[in-house]
């Protein structure tokens, strides 16, 4: 479980970023959404240590975890895919996945982790992670990572940005898969029916604050009253509904 | 042989044993060993120290080790070899030197490698430098080595050159001319640490319709060293050609990358690109919450960077 008490955040140039955010994160799949820009990514960030928060504290089952480093963090059941992936020259597919699994991943492992986010083993493995490989393959072997380490909590940013509508649907399906089989507490950030729809709660962040923390039936009419400043995609699809 | 000349070896030319094919082992300025095979010779030279390999056309799949090692405090080795490679070859060459220094006098190995690649023979080259020392040996490991690449009509070289550890200066000049059709491919990487120097100085003079050279440099200054890099490709005919110098530094370290490019034609397509920056704080980020630590974030991007 992981509790968020009183979490500010404040950028050097005195930006206040999030504002007192407080959270219990105690439910099996929580998604976060918000429009652009409300401080997703920044909690996220804040949550795997690589932010630190300008005040409130940090929980994870009962243990302050405030002061922790990321590699601490990350050793204590943290992880977190990113919202934008990160490449690297020199390091491949194979390597950075045996580095997310903390040991040298056997063939059979990676074809069973890359194929749940739709990609070959065979093709991909020996390929470096840099700007060879395509957004949408990077934003896939960065989730094929987060499901390699099998953490107590990982925290995906936007798992569906960049990637195609074929390869989304067998998405859902993975992480559909993973709150039926409760392996840890998944938190998600995304502005995606789909994925809201199995949540068990959502959190709706809004220039970073909690506007509301519930089910997604009693959050899902908040953001519809907030619809015509808000500009995104959740909002258009749910009028069409 | 004594057990720091058996870990060099391993070291510069990854061998436990003496190898298969040709071979020819020079330790502290002495040919310690050497094998020839039927197509492949190895004669020591009359006038100067150093050897000529001679391999005859149309040998397929053959290899050659020259690996040398400068163990002894003090000692200045100088070599020459020159590479004869028959027409329609295709071979494998290692070479390589270690030092390992246990004195206070400086220990040095100068080498001059000339190949003469035949018409369409195919050769990959690989040469690693690698210094080590007794802990309380205050003597300095250097190294120049010089190579220079005549290709002729349709030949093709890929050569990989490292420098990873212990050489505190070295100065590398490569110089190739490369007739129609000639290929040449090269990759180098370098690190230094403490208060090492590397210059390296490439030179590519693209004489023949349609030859191609890239080369691919990475390079790792850390601590105090310093590094001049110098790449020319000059196309004096149809060509094409590319050279990119790719560094971290880090520390106080000093980096210096020059490529530079010269078209006495229209029809010569170059291209060079530099860059040199530090490790990207992402990427030491990224692999922290993979659970390492910053130092061994720092490793793994390293090793890989130079791999
Ligand atoms: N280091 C920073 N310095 C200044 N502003 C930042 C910094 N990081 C993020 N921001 C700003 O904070 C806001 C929230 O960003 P982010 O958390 O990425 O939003 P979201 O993920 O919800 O789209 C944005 O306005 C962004 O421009
Ligand atoms: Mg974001």
């Amino acid at each position: 479980m992981l509790e968020l008490q009183n979490i500010s955040y404040v950028t050097e140039d005195g930006k206040t970023i999030l504002k007192d955010i407080n959270a219990k994160i105690d439910d099996h799949f929580v998604v976060i959404t918000g429009p652009n820009g409300s401080g997703k990514s920044t909690l996220a960030k804040v949550i795997a240590g690589i932010n630190k928060p300008s005040s409130g504290r940090i929980l994870l089952n009962g243990e302050d975890i405030t002061d922790l480093s990321i590699t601490e963090r990350a050793n204590k059941g943290i992880s977190y895919a990113f919202q934008q992936p990160v490449r690297f020259k020199g390091l491949t597919v194979k390597d950075l996945m045996s580095l997310a699994a903390g040991k040298e991943a056997s063939l059979n492992e990676l074809c069973n982790l890359l194929s749940e986010v739709g990609l070959c083993a065979k093709d991909y493995i020996n390929r470096d992670l840099d700007g060879s490989l395509s957004g949408g393959e990077l934003k896939r072997i960065e989730i094929a990572m987060a499901f390699a380490r099998n953490s107590a909590l990982t925290l995906f940013d936007e798992p569906e940005a960049g990637i195609d509508l074929w390869s989304f649907q067998k998405l859902i399906r993975v992480f559909e898969k993973m709150v039926a089989g409760n392996d840890g507490n998944i938190l998600i950030i995304s502005h995606q029916e789909r994925i809201i729809d199995i949540a068990d709660k959502v959190l709706y962040l809004k220039d970073g604050q909690v506007a509301k923390y519930d089910t997604k039936e009693n959050v899902l009419p908040e953001i519809m009253g907030g619809a015509a400043s808000a500009c995104s995609v959740l909002t258009d699809k749910m009028k069409e509904d | 042989m004594k057990t720091i000349e058996q870990n060099i070896l391993k070291e510069v030319a990854g061998l436990d044993a003496l190898p298969v094919g040709a071979y020819n082992i020079r330790t502290n300025g002495k040919s310690a060993a050497r094998n020839t095979t039927a197509n492949i010779d190895i004669v020591t030279k009359e006038d100067k120290p150093g050897i000529d390999i001679i391999i005859k056309p149309g040998t397929i799949n053959e290899s050659v080790h020259i690996p040398v090692v400068v163990s002894q405090a003090g000692l200045k080795d100088m070599v020459y070899n020159d590479f004869f490679i028959g027409e329609g070859s295709d071979v494998t060459i290692v070479a390589g030197c270690g030092i390992h220094s246990c004195g206070d006098a400086d220990s040095a190995h100068d080498g001059i490698h000339t190949f003469y690649v035949g018409k369409n023979a195919k050769i990959r080259y690989v040469e690693k430098h690698y210094g080590e020392g007794d802990a309380d040996a205050t003597g300095k490991r250097l190294m120049n080595p010089t190579t220079v690449v005549h290709l002729d009509e349709g030949a093709q070289m890929m050569m990989e050159t490292s420098q990873i550890a212990g050489i505190d200066d070295t100065n590398r000049v490569t110089e190739a001319d490369l007739a129609a059709g000639a290929k040449l491919e090269i990759r180098d990487s370098i690190m230094t640490t403490g208060d090492q120097t590397a210059d390296a100085y490439f030179t590519a003079d693209l004489n023949g319709e349609d030859c191609s050279c890239n080369i691919i440099s990475r390079t790792v200054a850390k601590g105090n060293s310093k590094q001049h890099y110098t790449s020319t490709l000059n196309g004096n005919a149809r060509c094409a050609g590319h050279t990119e110098c790719d560094s971290i530094i880090m520390d106080n370290a000093y980096v210096h990358a020059a490529p530079q490019l010269s078209a006495a034609t229209t029809e010569a397509s170059l291209i060079h690109e530099a860059a040199i920056g530090k490790i990207a704080g992402e990427q030491l980020i990224k692999l922290m919450t993979l659970g390492l630590t910053e130092e061994e974030a720092e490793e793994q991007i390293i090793s890989g960077f130079l791999k």
